[in-house]
């Protein structure tokens, strides 16, 4: 009986926990103190600024991707992205698809953490990107493309494709560099499945971007030109150790957009086309976030910190 | 083999959050074994690492009229959460109303601002426009030194 009420209040305890989480989530996305992230507008191609320190930025992403030989699908993604340091931003994205006339599914996670190894600003600023992913055969965010990833991997039924789970390793060299307004950035990437016999996988993202106006206005206003930021990405894969170069890879270009509330809230929206016939013809992505200000503060606090 | 895939997935989320429990934690940790006046010391310093070819910049958008309200404006988005409102400075960040840094040349204040304090803290803000890191410069300077900071605050600035 003792046994019994000692389990009961650890699940008590910890689902109190869980819903002071909730809470503290739900609050902090419609009550954080008003900040405006100046967001960039890539959704693949990474700049070198991290997250604030002690802020959590909360992310929702989707991506409706037309499929030859298959169904069409819509694949979305959930990120939660927190500034441990001001050089270290760790990141947990929970990712999930819907393919037409099949299913929706959970396809797993990923956990990324970037690092800033230089104190300043530089000519080309370098972040170190590593990222742990476990996700099935059936994810299909299209979050980065690597090695010899073709679209019609994505023809696979869910039902046989969500039976594979595959352990990964991603390493990424963010290298950026911020000039009269624009910014310009290249991420090369290598890609390592944690089975002995997977070779490593390459791709590449590159990236440029701009604000509509360099200056900010006097005035708090929502369709003001800075708060729009428009650009261009590029991405693709360059195969693996076992056959590296562009056969049997696939490349998209795409037009990037970015509109940053003074709400503290980003829209996002990016028409993504195929460059090749190994490429998915055409992918629509959006995504909408908002950045919880001192997130790691109100946390402390609601778990009994100091004050 | 559905429900191996599915304890997998289970066991994995757990792990990442666990993970993500832990850095949040740890980042908590170790923002209170930083605090203090003399860290907030430090954060001043980084104005006199400024290169002298730096600090002699001068501000583009000084004496223009709109240039203060538009920092302002700048301020209250991107520095207020953490330098306070009014610039008096909070638990995360200390006050830019001291003599420190009303004494500095705009161009240190615009070095600062645009390379950061990144192992004391202060993210880099050369994601802003370069017009828009001066705007907020202009309004920096044009606090008055002495106004009350808040000297609860600068005491307990937490530097992460």
């Amino acid at each position: 009986m003792d046994a019994r009420r000692f389990v009961f209040d650890i699940v008590a305890n910890r689902l109190q926990y869980g819903l002071r989480l909730l809470l503290l989530l739900a609050l902090g996305l419609l009550g954080a103190p008003r900040v405006r992230a100046q967001e960039s507008p890539y959704i693949v191609t990474y700049d070198h600024y991290l997250e604030e320190p002690g802020n959590l930025e909360v992310e929702y992403y989707s991506t409706f991707g037309t499929q030859r030989g298959g169904n069409d699908f819509h694949a979305f993604w959930a990120e939660f992205e927190y500034g441990v340091k001001a050089w270290w931003t760790t990141e947990l994205y929970f990712d999930g698809q819907s393919t037409f006339n099949q299913s929706t599914i959970f396809t797993g996670f990923r956990w990324e953490n970037r690092f800033r190894p230089l104190a300043r600003e530089h000519f080309i600023n370098p972040v170190i990107y590593v990222e742990y992913e476990q996700i099935t055969e059936a994810d299909k965010i299209v979050k980065e493309v690597e090695g010899h990833d073709v679209a019609s991997d994505h023809a696979v039924p869910n039902a046989d494709a969500n039976r594979t789970l595959n352990h990964e390793l991603e390493f990424k060299l963010l290298l950026s560099r911020q000039v009269k307004g624009w910014n310009f950035a290249v991420n090369p990437l290598a890609t390592k499945n944690l089975l002995p016999s997977a070779p490593w996988e390459f791709g590449y993202a590159l990236g440029a971007s701009r604000p509509l106006a360099l200056r900010a206005s006097v005035k708090q206003c929502n369709f003001c030109r800075e708060n729009f930021i428009l650009g261009v990405e590029m991405y693709g894969g360059l195969g693996d150790t076992r056959s590296p170069g562009l056969h049997e890879t696939s490349h998209y270009l795409a037009p990037v957009s970015a509109w940053n509330l003074p709400s503290g809230w980003t829209l996002r929206l990016s028409p993504g086309f195929g460059l090749n016939d190994n490429s998915h013809g055409f992918l629509l992505r959006w995504g909408v976030s908002r950045e919880i200000s001192g997130f790691g503060e109100m946390l402390g606090r609601m778990f009994g910190g100091r004050r | 083999m559905k429900s191996g895939l599915t304890r997998r997935i289970s066991a994995g989320i757990a792990l990442a959050s666990f993970g993500i429990l832990v850095t949040v934690s740890a980042s908590i940790a170790f923002g209170r074994q930083a605090a203090g006046p003399a860290k907030a010391k430090q954060f001043h310093a980084a104005l006199l690492e400024v290169p002298a070819k730096d600090r002699a910049r001068p501000n583009p958008m000084e004496g223009e009229a709109d240039s203060v309200a538009a920092g302002g404006k700048l301020f209250e988005q991107h520095c207020a959460e953490c330098h306070g409102k009014k610039a008096e400075g909070t638990r995360r960040a200390p006050s830019l109303l001291r003599q420190e840094v009303q004494q500095a040349t705009p161009g240190a204040i615009f070095w600062v601002l645009t390379n950061g304090v990144v192992r004391r803290g202060m993210p880099v803000w050369s994601k802003l426009p370069e017009p828009e890191r001066w705007q907020i410069v202009t309004f920096v300077k044009s606090l008055k030194a002495g106004q009350s900071s808040n000297p609860g605050a600068e005491s307990n600035s937490e530097i992460r």
